[in-house]
Formats: C-alpha cells, structure tokens, sequence
C-alpha cells in the first residue's frame, strides 16, 4: 500500500531539494530521454520559470506523438451534493444549510438526455458528495447502469470505496474512478478535513491501491492547488504515480491541477498559483510522463484552454454544470465550484478544431462481458 | 504484377495506413486520398457503430479501400473475440486487426493472449492480421493457428524509431509462409524503405503521418518509399543471382 511507501519521503526535505535545484539542474533534466523524480523536481522548482519556452516545445512535440492532435472530450455529471464530510474549502461541507439532492434514476436518465442534446459526449464523469448510507456503491451502480445506455465510457469521482466496492462497479460498467488526493501533507491533511470518512489520510491515500486491485481501467489522479506548497505536493503526486505504474501495469493514468483562486467570502487558498506556474507544471509532468492523460476541467478560462490545448492538456471537460440536475432537473442548484469556462461545448469544441486539434467524444466501447 | 493477397483481395499498394491521431477527420481523408492505400484500420471504440453518420467513418469509407477495424482497448483474449464479433457486424468484413495489450502505456502485444484469440477467432473465419512482438516462433506459431499475416512491431509504438527489432523481423520475413506487415515504430519514410528493401509484404504507418507538419505530403512520400523499398527489394534478388553466376566456379576442381 502506498501509504507505506509514502513514509520514505519527508515532506520538509522534498520541499528543500526543490527549492535548492539550479539551472544546471533544470537543463540536465531537459537534456534527457527519460525523466527520474529529481528531473522532476528541477522542472516544478523555481529555477525552472526562465525554461518556461522551451519546455513548452518538448511538451507539445511530446504530446504530439503519443496522443496526436486530439482532444478528449467529457462533461460532469453531479447526482448528489448530499456530503457526511466537512471539508474546509468545499461548498458541500455538511455544516453548509442547503437543501440537499440525490437523484433518484429517473432524474439521472433525464440528465443523460439533456447532456446528449448538448453534445456527441460519450465520455461521463458521475460525481458525488460521500454519503456511504444514502448514496453508496449500490446507489452508484444503479446510476451507471442507467448512465450506461447513454455512455460507453463511464468515470465516477465518488468517495474511496473498498476494493469489492470497486470490483463491483467495473462489474456493471465501469471504466475510470478520479480521485483526489487533495494533499499529500500527512500532517495538515486533518486540517482540511476534518471529520468525516474523508478525515481518514490513509483510506484515502490507499484507495488507489483499490482501485488498482479490481481493475479499474484508468485512475485520474489530483491535487487540490491551494492547501499546500504545491510544488511539494505535485512532486509527491509523481511518486505516487510512478509507485501505481509499477504495480497496477494495465491500468492508464490521469492527472489534474484544480486549483483554488481567491473569492469572496468562504475558504481562501494558502497559496496562489500563476497561470505560468500551472503551465509549468503541466510541461512538468508531459515531460516526466509521456503517456499521462492530462486533463483540464472548466474551472480555467477560455484562452488558457485553448492555448494550452496543444502543448500539453489531452483532455478536457466542457459545459460542466457543478450542481446536482443541473443539465435539467435543478438547473438553479448550488455548484461545488464556479466554472470559468462557460462556453457551450460546441463552441469549445470549434475553438479546438481552430487551433488544429480534433476533439474526439467516443474513444471506448462498453464491452458486452461488463454490461 | 507484385500485387499483394491477404484473405483473397489483391492490394496493389503495400502502404496500410491507421487513422488516429490526425488534427481533423478531413485531413485524415486527404492523407489517405493522397497515399493510395488500400488498407485502413479504424479503431472500434473510436466509432459510434450506432450512427451512420458517424463523422469519423464518412471519412474513411471508400469502396477501393479495405477497411480494417482494429480491437484496440481490449486487454484479453474473450474481450477481443466478442470485439471482433461485433467488428465483423458493423463493418459487415471478416477483416480485422487483432490487437491485444494489456499495458496501456506503450500498448505492447500480449503473445500468449493474442495467440489464444487467433486460434478461436480464425475458427470463426475471421481474416486475420494480428500485432505481435518481433517474435520469430510466435510468429510461425500464429500462422499455424490460421492468421492471414503477421504485424511484428518494428519499435513501441508511436515511437517513431524505425527498425529496433530489425534482426527479429529479418528472421521472421524468412521463415514466414504469410505476409509480413511491419507495424509501428517506422517513422520516416527511409525507415518504411528499409523494412520493404528486408522483404516485408507491407508496412503499416499512422503517427508518422498523421503527426507530421503536412501529412498529405507525407502520405505521398510513404507511398514513395514503400514502392522504392519493394522494388529494391525485388531488384537484389535479381542482383544477387546475377553475381552468383558470374563468378568462377568453386567446385570445377572436382570436374
């Protein structure tokens, strides 16, 4: 289990061996074929920002070749805002008085309609709040079996679930779990969340281990930008994943950078990333690894997705409603974050192909063994 | 006329060509138009078989063009046969290109899986042409099993390497009773050149092209380097007899 393998790294000295890389350490990182875990590092640290250029190139000759000139499409879909956690920075905190929504699987088929009127997707990510008892695994099966007669390729982003929990689900159609790791700071991680299932670092850092186990077919992976200093997460994050590569070989990999910015009222980020710093990280992990999936969700504006586009995104949500019923049955609904990108997914869609890439909706068929 | 046969079609050109990748649908129709393939595989999972206008697909249907759907995504041997089954259904061909990777990363071909589904899938009287490693007794041994030809790997794909396993393929083109298609790695043209001047029956190229600045141009440039790399093949055999008989006798000391 890799909450094992993570007590071999401590967090103040990652964070000092990255703040102590040089130019030369950059430019030897961006001499090689293959990256190691300390290239990495030298390209997340500071003294990588004046190499920004060029490893943008890399990133975009990299991406080029192992994904071509496509974009992935997929779009959210939240069944249920109703949440046993009380996560610091997150509109679904149980403390927060809303009324809460669980769709029942009549709303859910209505909610596939309306994204199918919207567009080609294929591609559906099933997202809930953790409420094991009212909106646990049979609950999530039922909504894939009825997401399923629209969708060939279903992702949830639910609650670290047990490893039969997750067998059980690949079983009625599953295909990718994204799972947030938030931080990978064992000690503040409690901070953050408080209490709730989610308060346990360790169920939560070893559910990729679960995952693995039953078969998932892809992991997405992230970390919440804004909690701690991101370099030394996002570093953790890529011992994380080469750690899963190693063991869960058939499986693919994805990663994500939400970030937080400042609002008014509510949570505020500890720290604040740059849109430069978020396409150095990007590159970062491009370049690192080659074959990672990396996604880009509507929490971005416009012009940073369509720019970054082709140098190094490989998928990307558009359209995204963050409430539960939200495409139909509770249009009015409270989000879990607002997004940035409020361009239909046809129009995101052509801005794509403007810039020479082709958005692909169906990349997967369900297999007839799993449905 | 060098005309190549797999599953009773006659293909005049030996440059197959895969159609992912591409930056639209109707740059991939231009690439195809220009390097006069007559084989082209198509992902399954990539088509709505549901839709008959799928967008993808107008782009590749063309009557002078054998389509070759692929089961890319499968990671064994009982979910490549029902991906052939339904391949087979919606393309209305017997055609397929068996691929079977487990390891999503650098979607290298599992033998002892492919193996298994070439032996069901050839029963069923699939044509086959499964992707394999370069290797020589797997391959002879997917022959024996009923495949149509064999695809060795000439590098990872996508890598765009050429021939890393050039020994490999040199043996399997010798010992081979079917048609030996080279398939991914090759990256330039020379490097298509170089797997046809070995003796291979055709080469199959998608990144390459589909990656390249002005893929029309480089479709033309494949289809170019394949015919050079065929006909120089050709060529030596001839070249090759020729020296043979002319020089002097090694044995008339036995006269």
């Amino acid at each position: 289990m890799f909450s094992e393998e993570l007590k071999k790294y401590n967090w103040e000295s990652i964070s000092q061996a990255i703040n102590e890389k040089t130019s030369a350490d950059v430019e030897q990182a961006l001499s090689k074929r293959r990256l190691n875990i300390d290239d990495f590092m030298a390209l997340v640290s500071p003294a990588a920002a004046p190499y920004l250029e060029e490893m943008a190139r890399r990133s975009r000759d990299l991406t080029r070749m192992r994904f071509g000139k496509t974009m992935s499409m997929y779009i959210p879909m939240y069944i249920t805002n109703s949440c046993t956690n009380a996560c610091v920075y997150c509109g679904f905190n149980r403390h927060n008085r809303f009324e809460r929504v669980i769709l029942n699987p009549e709303q859910i088929e209505e909610e596939c309609k309306a994204i199918k009127q919207l567009a080609p997707f294929d591609n559906l990510l099933i997202v809930t709040g953790e409420n094991p008892y009212a909106a646990g695994v049979p609950y999530i099966e039922k909504a894939l079996k009825v997401a399923g007669k629209y969708f060939n390729n279903l992702t949830i982003e639910v609650m670290p679930l047990s490893e039969e929990g997750y067998s059980k689900l690949v079983e009625a159609g599953l295909y990718g779990v994204v799972c947030f790791q938030e931080t990978y700071n064992r000690e503040n991680y409690k901070k953050y969340h408080p209490s709730g299932q989610k308060s346990d670092f360790e169920w939560r850092v070893n559910g990729f281990d679960r995952m693995g186990a039953a078969g998932v077919h892809k992991i997405g992976m992230g970390v919440l930008i804004g909690l701690e200093e991101w370099r030394t997460d996002v570093t953790m994050m890529a011992i994380h994943l080469e750690y899963l590569r190693k063991k869960y070989w058939k499986t693919r990999y994805s990663v994500n950078f939400p970030r937080m910015r400042p609002s008014e009222g509510g949570f505020q980020p500890n720290v604040v990333m740059s849109d430069r710093e978020l396409a150095q990280l990007m590159f970062a992990f491009r370049l690192f690894d080659p074959d990672v999936d990396i996604s880009i969700s509507t929490r971005e504006t416009p012009s940073f997705r369509n720019n970054i586009a082709s140098l190094g995104a490989t998928s990307m949500s558009a359209g995204s409603k963050t409430e539960p019923g939200g495409y139909k049955t509770y249009p009015q609904a409270l989000e879990q974050f607002s997004v940035s990108d409020g361009r239909t997914p046809l129009e995101v869609a052509e801005a794509l192909r403007k810039a020479g890439i082709e958005p692909v909706w169906k990349d997967w068929f369900n297999n007839p063994i799993t449905s | 006329m060098d005309n190549l046969i797999i599953g009773g079609r006659e293909f005049k050109s030996r440059l197959f060509m895969g159609t992912g990748k591409f930056r639209s649908n109707e740059e991939m129709r231009r690439a195809i138009e220009s390097s006069g393939t007559e084989m082209v595989t198509v992902a399954m999972k990539r088509i709505d078989i549901m839709n008959e206008e799928d967008d993808m697909l107008q782009h590749i249907l063309n009557p002078d063009i054998q389509l070759l759907p692929n089961t890319s995504g499968v990671r064994n041997a009982e979910e490549a046969i029902l991906a052939a089954q339904l391949a087979r259904e919606a393309f209305e061909t017997d055609f397929l290109k068996l691929e079977i990777h487990p390891d999503p990363r650098h979607l290298l071909p599992d033998p002892i899986e492919t193996l298994k589904a070439t032996e069901e899938l050839a029963k069923l009287g699939f044509i086959l042409l499964p992707y394999v490693q370069a290797d020589p007794v797997l391959c002879k041994r997917l022959e024996e099993a009923g495949a149509a030809t064999v695809m060795p790997l000439g590098a990872p794909i996508g890598t765009n390497k050429g021939l890393t396993t050039r020994d490999m393929i040199q043996i399997i083109i010798e010992q081979s009773n079917v048609p030996v298609v080279v398939d991914a790695g090759i990256g330039a043209p020379s490097h298509a050149a170089e797997a046809m001047e070995l003796g291979a029956d055709a080469v199959l190229v998608n990144t390459a092209i589909a990656v390249a600045q002005n893929p029309e141009k480089m479709a033309i440039a494949f289809a170019k380097a394949v015919e050079a790399g065929r006909e120089g093949y050709l060529a030596g055999l001839g070249a090759k007899r020729f020296s043979a008989d002319a020089s002097s006798p090694l044995t008339s000391f036995l006269d």
